[in-house]
C-alpha cells in the first residue's frame, strides 16, 4: 500500500515525467513530501509565482513536444495558474496541472485556501477532474496525459483533495490509450483529399498559410515536401513560425496584423488558399467580409470545431497533417509558380524600401528593435530558440528573427499574455539544454514576471534575456498614437535600474544605449555560458509597420 | 437566412460526469447565449445521459456551438433540431386550493377540456398535471389563475427526434479510432 501522494509521483514517473514546475503550499504538501523522496527521479523547479510555473511548463512543452507538468496548492496557488492554462488552451500546448485541494469533508465550507478551481478552470481546460479518493489517482493521471497530448493538445487540470493524498491505496498503473467518448483525430476522408488536389492542380495563383498544426503534428518534413513539390508560395501565422526555415525560397513571411506586405495583399488575389493547421484568428484575417473572398479555400485541420468557425471553406481535409499532407502531396502535380511568386517579390521590394530598410539599417540616432534582432540573428546564426513576450518587440522579433530549425519560436500567440517570455524561456532552456535560448522582452511584460529571475538564478539555466526598453507599453502607445490622437493614457513607464535588479539576482548584466556598443553587447551575451541579462534602450516612440488596423481588410495593410 | 434567430432544440449525449453541466453551459455563456430550458436524464443506452437544451440563436451560430460541445471530452455527440424535426413536450404542475374544486364548477370543466390530470387531492389542496406544448400549459395556467394558484412549475422541454440519431454507431466509431 502506498499513499495517494506517492501514487501521484509514481504515476508521473510512469508517464516519463522527470521535470515539474511548481510551488508548494498547505493542500499539496503530501505530494511535495513525496517529491522530496523521489528527487532523484523528478526534478522540481520552484518558480517564484505559480503563473511562472505554467509559462515555464509551456516553454518546456513547446520546444520538447513533451507534456509540461505543473503542481500548485489550493486557493491562490490554483487561481494563479489560470492565465497560463488559458494561454496553453488557446495555443494548444500540452500541459498537466495538479493542484491540491482542501480535504473532501471541507469541500464547500469556505475552508482556508479553498477555491472552486474545477469551476474556474472549466472554460480554459481541455479537461479537468477532481479526485477525492486515492484509488482514482492513477487512472485519472493516465487519462489526463492521454488527453493533454492527443489530437489537438491542450491543458488538463487535476484537483486532488488533501485526504486523497494521505489515503493509502494499491498502486497499479495502466497507460490510457482510449476514452470512450473522445476521438482525438477525426476520420480521414480520401475524397476530400482528392477534391483538394484537384483544386490545387487547377490553380494558377495558389497560396499556403500554415500554422502551429504543422509543428504540433511533427509534420515539418511532410510539409516541406508538399511545399516544394507544389511550388506554392507559403506564409505563416505567428505560431507556425520556424516550421519552415526562414531562408527557404518558398517562405514568403508572416500573415496578419503586423505580417508582411506581400502575403497579406496577395491573400486577396490568390485563387486558392490552402490553410494548414491554422485557425483563421482575427489577427490573421482582419475583416472577414473582405478576406480571400475570391479564393477557393482548402483547410487541413485536426479539430472539426475550427472548420467553418471563422471562414467558410470549400474543402475541409480533416485529420492529422502528418497523414493528410503526404496523401495530398501524392495527388498533386509537380509545379512551379514563378510569375505568381514574382508578385510576392515585388511587394517585398516595396516593404523593404518603406519599412524594413529603416528598421534594420536606421539612419536616425535611436536604436531600433529591428537592428537588435538583426544582430542577434548574426550572433546566433539563426540557430537560437527565440522566446518572445507580447507587444511591439514580439512583432518585430517574429518579423526579423531567422530560424533554421522548427520548434524554435516560443511566444504567446492567441492569448497575448504579457509576462510569458521570462518563465517560458527558462522552460525552453530546460527542454532544449544544448540550444541557445534568447528571450526578447519588452520593459512592460518583463516586469510582470520579473521575479522569475530568482528561478533562473537558482536553476542556473543559461537563458539570455534581452529587454528592449522604450519606457513605454509600446504597442498600446502605438495604438494611442494612431487611433486615440496621441492620448498616452497610462502607457509611459518610469522604470527601475534593470541592470541592478539582474545583478541583485547574481545574473551577469549589461546595458546598451548606443549603436556602437550593440554588436559587442550582443556578442558578449551570446558567448556567456551562464544566464545573462542585456538591456537595450531603444527609440521611445517607434511604431511597428506594416499594420492592418483592427477591423480593416488584409489588403488595407498600411506601410506607414 | 442562416443569420436569422430561431428556436433550436439541442440534444447532447454524454457520459455521466460531475462538472459536465458546467462545461456545457460555459459554452453558451462564452457566446452570450441564454439557455431557455435544460433537461438532463438517462438516455436509451446504459450509462449514457442526454441533455436537452433549448436556445434561440442563428443556425450558423448553433452549428458552431454544436461543434464546441462535441469537442468536450465526455460528450459523445450533439445535435440541433427545429421544432418540425422533433416530437417535444413539457410538463406543468398546478397546485390549487381544494375549496375551488368543490365550490367552483368551472374548474372541473377546465380540467376536463384541457385533458389535464388530477395527480393528488387532499383536504387543503389538489395538484393538476398537464403535459403538452407550451401554449397548452400556458392556456391552462391562464384559466386556473383566477381561482388562485398556490404553486406552479413547468419542466424543461423533453424531445425525441423524428430521424434516428444512431448513438450506438457513433460510440462504435469512436472506439475503433
Amino acid at each position: 500500500m502506498i499513499s495517494g501522494a506517492e501514487a501521484v509521483i509514481k504515476s508521473l514517473i510512469e508517464e516519463g515525467v522527470d521535470l515539474i514546475y511548481g510551488y508548494p503550499g498547505g493542500a499539496i504538501m503530501p505530494v511535495y513530501d513525496e517529491l522530496f523522496k523521489y528527487q532523484e527521479e523528478i526534478n522540481h523547479v520552484l518558480t517564484r509565482h505559480e503563473q511562472g510555473a505554467t509559462h515555464a511548463a509551456q516553454g518546456y512543452a513547446r520546444v520538447s513536444g513533451k507534456v509540461g507538468v505543473v503542481t500548485a496548492t489550493s486557493g491562490p496557488g490554483a487561481t494563479n495558474l489560470v492565465t497560463g492554462i488559458a494561454d496553453a488552451q488557446i495555443d494548444s500546448t500540452p500541459m498537466v496541472c495538479i493542484t491540491g485541494q482542501v480535504a473532501s469533508h471541507l469541500l464547500g465550507s469556505d475552508a482556508f485556501q479553498e477555491t472552486d478551481i474545477i469551476g474556474i478552470s472549466t472554460p480554459v481546460t481541455k479537461w479537468n477532474c477532481q479526485i477525492t479518493k486515492a484509488s482514482e489517482i492513477p487512472a485519472v493521471i493516465a487519462k489526463a496525459f492521454y488527453i493533454a497530448k492527443s489530437g489537438r493538445p491542450g491543458p488538463v487540470l487535476i484537483d486532488i483533495t488533501k485526504d486523497a493524498q494521505f489515503e493509502m491505496m494499491n498502486f497499479k498503473y495502466d497507460k490510457c490509450t482510449n476514452v470512450k467518448s473522445y476521438k482525438p483525430v477525426p476520420e480521414l476522408n480520401i475524397d476530400d483529399i482528392k477534391e483538394a488536389a484537384k483544386i490545387i492542380n487547377r490553380s494558377k495563383k495558389p497560396m499556403i498559410v500554415w500554422g502551429q498544426g504543422v509543428i504540433l503534428g511533427n509534420a515539418e518534413q511532410e510539409f516541406k515536401n508538399f511545399v516544394e513539390k507544389s511550388g506554392i508560395p507559403s506564409a505563416w501565422t505567428i505560431l507556425g513560425l520556424s516550421a519552415l526555415p526562414t531562408e527557404h525560397s518558398l517562405n514568403m513571411g508572416m500573415v496578419g496584423m503586423h505580417g508582411n506586405y506581400g502575403p497579406n495583399m496577395l491573400t486577396n488575389q490568390c485563387d486558392v488558399l490552402i490553410a494548414i493547421g491554422m485557425r483563421f484568428d482575427d489577427r490573421v484575417t482582419g475583416n472577414l467580409n473582405s478576406y480571400a473572398k475570391q479564393a477557393k479555400i482548402i483547410h487541413l485541420e485536426i479539430d472539426p470545431a475550427e472548420v467553418n468557425k471563422n471562414v467558410e471553406v470549400d474543402v475541409a481535409v480533416l485529420g492529422d497533417v502528418k497523414k493528410t499532407i503526404p496523401l495530398l502531396t501524392d495527388l498533386i502535380s509537380k509545379n512551379t509558380h514563378d510569375k505568381w511568386i514574382s508578385k510576392f517579390h515585388s511587394f517585398d521590394k516595396i516593404e523593404y524600401k518603406k519599412v524594413i530598410h529603416d528598421d534594420l539599417y536606421p539612419s536616425k540616432q535611436g536604436l531600433t528593435m529591428g537592428e537588435v534582432i538583426k544582430i542577434i540573428n548574426k550572433e546566433t546564426n539563426g540557430d537560437a530558440i527565440i522566446v518572445t513576450d507580447v507587444g511591439q518587440h514580439q512583432m518585430v522579433a517574429c518579423r526579423y528573427a531567422k530560424f533554421n530549425e522548427s520548434k524554435s519560436n516560443i511566444t504567446s500567440g492567441g492569448l497575448g499574455t504579457m509576462g510569458f517570455a521570462l518563465p517560458a524561456a527558462l522552460g525552453a532552456k530546460m527542454g532544449a539544454p544544448h540550444r541557445e535560448v534568447v528571450a526578447i522582452i519588452g520593459d512592460g511584460g518583463y516586469q510582470m514576471t520579473i521575479q522569475e529571475l530568482g528561478t533562473i538564478y537558482q536553476t542556473g539555466a543559461a537563458v539570455k534575456i534581452v529587454v528592449l526598453n522604450n519606457d513605454y507599453l509600446g504597442m498600446v502607445r502605438q495604438w494611442q498614437q494612431l487611433f486615440f490622437d496621441k492620448r498616452y493614457a497610462s502607457t509611459e513607464m518610469i522604470n527601475p535600474d534593470f541592470v541592478k535588479i539582474a545583478e541583485g539576482y547574481y545574473i551577469d548584466a549589461n546595458k546598451v544605449d548606443k549603436r556602437s556598443e550593440l554588436k559587442n553587447g550582443v556578442a558578449k551575451m551570446i558567448k556567456s555560458d551562464k544566464p545573462y541579462f542585456l538591456e537595450v534602450c531603444v527609440e521611445k516612440e517607434a511604431n511597428v509597420f506594416p499594420m492592418i488596423p483592427s477591423g480593416a481588410s488584409v489588403s488595407d495593410i498600411r506601410l506607414d | 437566412m442562416d443569420s436569422e434567430k430561431k428556436l433550436f432544440t439541442v440534444s447532447i449525449y454524454t457520459e455521466n460526469n460531475i462538472g459536465l453541466l458546467n462545461r456545457i453551459s460555459a459554452i453558451f455563456l462564452k457566446r452570450h447565449v441564454n439557455i431557455e430550458s435544460l433537461t438532463s436524464s438517462q438516455s436509451e443506452i446504459d450509462n449514457i445521459y442526454r441533455f436537452v437544451v433549448l436556445v434561440t440563436v442563428s443556425e450558423i451560430k448553433i452549428k458552431r456551438i454544436i461543434k464546441q460541445i462535441e469537442k468536450q471530452i465526455e460528450v459523445i455527440a450533439a445535435f440541433y433540431h427545429t421544432d418540425k424535426e422533433t416530437i417535444f413536450l413539457e410538463t406543468a404542475l398546478y397546485k390549487v386550493k381544494s375549496k375551488s374544486l368543490f365550490e367552483k364548477k368551472d374548474i372541473q370543466k377546465i380540467i376536463k377540456n384541457s385533458q389535464a390530470n388530477i395527480v393528488t387531492v387532499s383536504p387543503k389542496y389538489f395538484v393538476i398535471e398537464k403535459t403538452g406544448w407550451r401554449n397548452e400549459t400556458e392556456d391552462l395556467y391562464n384559466s386556473l389563475e383566477p381561482f388562485g394558484l398556490l404553486q406552479f412549475v413547468r419542466s424543461g422541454r423533453i424531445s425525441v427526434t423524428k430521424e434516428a440519431m444512431n448513438i450506438s454507431d457513433i460510440l462504435k466509431i469512436k472506439k475503433n479510432k
